[in-house]
């Protein structure tokens, strides 16, 4: 095989496996499950950024929280339907990613994780203040009659679970495609070496900005459908706690990899799961999962078993 | 001739350290334009300005008659002036396909794997394709940097210090691979090296203390009394 | 009250809260000038000096007044043996990577959070003051408490200040951070410096926070203001410039205090956020700093 039918066929075959597992799954695991491939979504967002072009955000529950306000709040407020709001949610993920993008981007490295912070932490706060708009701490529910697609109700565990898997697969293969594509090689490029791009004729600022952009996309995205298959917003979505996720999922998975935010989101959700029926430590097992990595597996799971087994996988 | 770049009055100062200082040059369609100097004379400096690396305090640039003074160095690559780093600078964590296709991609051309297998070629890597550039040898990461150079299809390949670090057999073959490139590509390389530098330069242009101290064929450089009191007098290394 | 005695007290609070900001700074910017980590997890050093003080003053079983100068020993110690730990078991073996550091203290919070939450609980819970005085001025009575924690905290930073410019260790650090391989090479045990920078940076923390938890109690999620407030200080007082901090401190202490009595807190905060990323963006020296 060569590498490409390779690399198909894998991914592939484990959105096949993921589908399979809703009808084999008891209820409460295949709606885990819907939850982690949103959870997935928003990862693969942030590996775009981080795992391939470089970008260490530690601002991206911001695109999140805009992803479900944007979709939320035009369903409270302007009383929009399912499909026009998770696009609305969709778009303001990567318009406001392109906006801190112009600024942030003027950094690098420690500023940029700082400037990025300092963004989301001011937007968290914005949600706090303008509460008579936003519902402030205690949030809001999702109208039941929005969630209704393709005459579906989100509601229920088999709409909930197709809307999750197809937007997951999307996000999946879209990510396949674009870091398999000569963007994918450009933004690994800048991520490896900035100045030696510049001088292959690359302007840096416009190709991250591009990266950013799509990576609020995806957290944009996976913001407004959480909001919408779930039925809730609330300002907890915009907190530190959601930027640090996406990281935690990709360093467990493996950075800079197609698969490693999905499996990072499964093996962290279940973990967290897990351990809580013993104790009910698990900011713990997220701080010990967050030091052990960085000392010991920063390539994460499929990082080093692409670096030992599996040189082809993207 | 034609002047292909054409720089006027070049200045950058450091604080009071006048690195380049009213500089004139003209690199000409098709040669190869050697550039020497003693350390600290400038020549990176210059070379910085030219690509666009770092911007010029006052002094024009033209390419091909056409102001690029203040164009910004990724866009003048795009114009076609590459400029190969000093210290090697390939990609080391891609593969070596990776390396040559990120230089022919950019500038929008239709077969990115015949441009890179045909780069390769050139410099004699052709089966190296799908090693990482970190594993290879010295002497292929420096002929990898040329690669990449020669993908871009430049119209000028500024190479500094090439031959740095390479084995005197290597030195031989990497000269032809440069002597193959003119006249379709001027060159204008920066060189420690006075062998490698009067056996291939049509013109060598010799600075000191940031000002352009002698232009002339290797002869007439080698005849120069100011050019040898300069390197007598400053590094004894050099030469 | 009219607007005269309440500016009065606005400014009083505001220099309180410029004191124990500028302390916890300070050790932030100390641990970024020297060995360039930016340490998230210092709100929790300061959360941990808190936590530390109700326990040795609720278990000590002398009058509060020597309990508390006991706590204000004993927590900063305890806090500088954890931050040395730290520093040798996972920030010196991640070579101190900017990123990878970062990303380590952030696991560090999550871990000492939860430790608090374990072993100390969910509660908030009051400190006793060293000694209970009301000064009694024209207008309000104010907490002769308030101002002991003023003058305090000068005294430490003074005694940081001639420690960094007089003894022979805080040469050690200040060589250190200029040239980590030249002060390698003329023997200086950089692995030691660095060890005892991030103790001192904790040291502070907790020491800030012993002051402050007569004023405020203990709760297992109070480093977060702290760390923030830290973090501005420390950036607009221009990255890693003791005395651009200090200056930052002063300023953002006194105009917290202000702002917060006239408007919202929130948008107080919003707009000391957005400015912090701000000056980031376009004056990377920060505001006090000398230019670059």
């Amino acid at each position: 095989m060569t590498d490409g039918a390779k690399i198909w066929t894998l991914h592939l075959l484990v959105l096949a496996a993921v589908f399979v597992a809703q009808f084999l799954l008891p209820p409460y695991h295949a709606t885990n499950l819907a939850r982690i491939m949103v959870l997935a979504v928003f990862a693969m967002g942030y590996n775009i950024a981080f795992g391939y072009t470089g970008l260490l955000s530690l601002g991206h529950a911001l695109f999140f929280a805009a992803g479900m306000y944007g979709m939320g709040l035009p369903v409270w407020h302007l009383g929009w339907l399912s499909l026009p709001a998770l696009i609305a949610g969709l778009v303001a993920g990567g318009a406001l990613a392109g906006v801190v993008g112009l600024l942030a981007l003027r950094t690098a490295g420690v500023s940029f994780m700082i400037v990025t912070l300092m963004f989301a932490q001011a937007g968290y706060l914005t949600l706090l203040y303008l509460n008579t708009w936003t519902g402030g701490d205690e949030g809001f529910v999702v109208l039941s009659e929005a969630r209704v697609l393709f005459g579906f109700d989100l509601a229920t565990d088999t709409a909930r679970f197709i809307t999750a898997f197809t937007l997951f697969a999307a996000g999946l293969l879209a990510c396949l495609l674009l870091v398999r594509s000569p963007f994918g090689r450009v933004m690994v490029a800048m991520r490896e070496n900035e100045e030696r791009s510049r001088m292959l004729g690359y302007d840096p600022f416009r190709i991250k900005l591009l990266a950013l952009a799509v990576s609020g996309l995806y957290a944009g995205l996976a913001g407004a459908a959480y909001g919408m298959l779930f039925g809730y917003v609330g300002a907890s979505f915009a907190t530190i706690q959601y930027s640090i996720l996406p990281m935690l999922y990709v360093l467990l998975g493996g950075a800079g990899t197609v698969l490693g935010p999905f499996l990072g989101a499964l093996l962290m959700f279940y973990l967290i799961d897990i351990t809580s029926n013993y104790t009910d430590a698990y900011l713990f097992v997220v701080g010990a999962a967050l030091v052990g990595l960085v000392l010991f597996a920063p390539k994460g799971i499929l990082g080093t078993l692409r670096e030992r087994v599996w040189r082809w996988l993207p | 001739m034609v002047a292909v770049i054409e720089a006027r009055g070049l200045t950058r100062h450091f604080g009071g350290l006048r690195a380049v200082d009213g500089v004139d040059f003209r690199l000409e369609q098709g040669e190869i334009h050697g550039l020497i100097g003693p350390n600290g004379a400038g020549k990176t400096t210059f070379v910085s300005l030219l690509s666009g690396r770092i911007p010029v305090q006052s002094g024009v640039i033209t390419l091909n008659g056409e102001d690029i003074t203040h164009l910004p160095a990724h866009l003048r690559v795009r114009k076609g002036v590459a400029y190969t780093f000093q210290i090697t600078s390939v990609y080391p964590r891609l593969t070596v396909f990776d390396n040559v296709a990120l230089a022919a991609q950019g500038r929008g051309a239709g077969d990115v794997a015949a441009e890179v297998a045909q780069a390769l070629s050139r410099v004699g890597m052709t089966g190296l394709d799908q090693s990482m550039a970190g594993t290879l040898s010295y002497g292929h990461q420096r002929l990898l940097e040329v690669a990449m150079g020669l993908a871009l299809r430049p119209l000028v390949l500024i190479l500094d210090e090439p031959t740095q670090g390479l084995a005197s057999g290597e030195i031989d073959g990497f000269k032809a691979l440069i002597r193959s490139l003119v006249p379709q590509t001027t060159i204008l390389l920066i060189e420690h090296n006075m062998d490698v530098v009067m056996d291939l330069a049509d013109r060598i242009t010799v600075l000191n203390f940031g000002q352009v101290l002698a232009v002339g064929t290797p002869d007439q450089i080698r005849a120069n009394r100011a050019v040898q009191d300069a390197y007598l007098g400053g590094d004894h290394a050099a030469g | 009250m009219s607007f005269g005695p309440f500016l009065l007290l606005a400014l009083l609070e505001g220099t309180v809260m410029a004191a124990v900001l500028a302390l916890t700074a300070v050790g932030l910017s100390l641990v970024f000038g020297v060995m360039r980590v930016v340490n998230v997890a210092h709100g929790e050093f300061y959360m941990l000096g808190a936590v530390l003080a109700w326990f040795v003053t609720y278990y000590l079983p002398f009058p509060p007044a020597i309990a508390w100068l006991a706590a204000l020993i004993i927590a900063p110690l305890i806090v500088a043996v954890i931050a040395a730990l730290t520093d040798t078991l996972i920030l010196k073996r991640l070579n101190y990577d900017p990123e990878a550091t970062i990303v380590a203290t952030i696991g560090l919070l999550y871990m000492l959070q939860q430790a608090a939450l374990t072993f100390y609980g969910p509660d908030a819970r009051p400190v006793v003051a060293p000694f209970e005085w009301r000064i009694q001025l024209p207008w309000f009575g104010y907490s002769g408490y308030k101002l002991f924690v003023v003058l305090t905290a000068v005294v430490i930073l003074a005694a940081v200040w001639l420690f960094m410019t007089r003894s022979k260790a805080g040469l050690v650090m200040r060589a250190t951070q200029v040239d980590r391989e030249t002060a390698q090479a003329f023997g200086i045990n950089v692995d030691r410096v660095y060890a005892g920078t991030f103790a001192l940076g904790g040291a502070l923390a907790a020491a800030a926070a012993v002051l402050i938890v007569p004023i405020q109690q203990a709760h297992y999620l109070m480093g977060h203001d702290p760390l923030l407030l830290s973090f501005i200080v420390v950036i607009i007082g221009g990255l890693g410039s003791i005395r651009g901090t200090l200056v930052a401190a002063l300023v953002i202490g006194l105009s917290d205090g202000i702002i917060s009595m006239f408007f919202s807190p929130t948008l107080a905060k919003i707009i000391a956020t957005l400015l912090v990323a701000l000056v980031l963006v376009f004056r990377p020296q920060g505001l006090f700093g000398a230019k670059a």
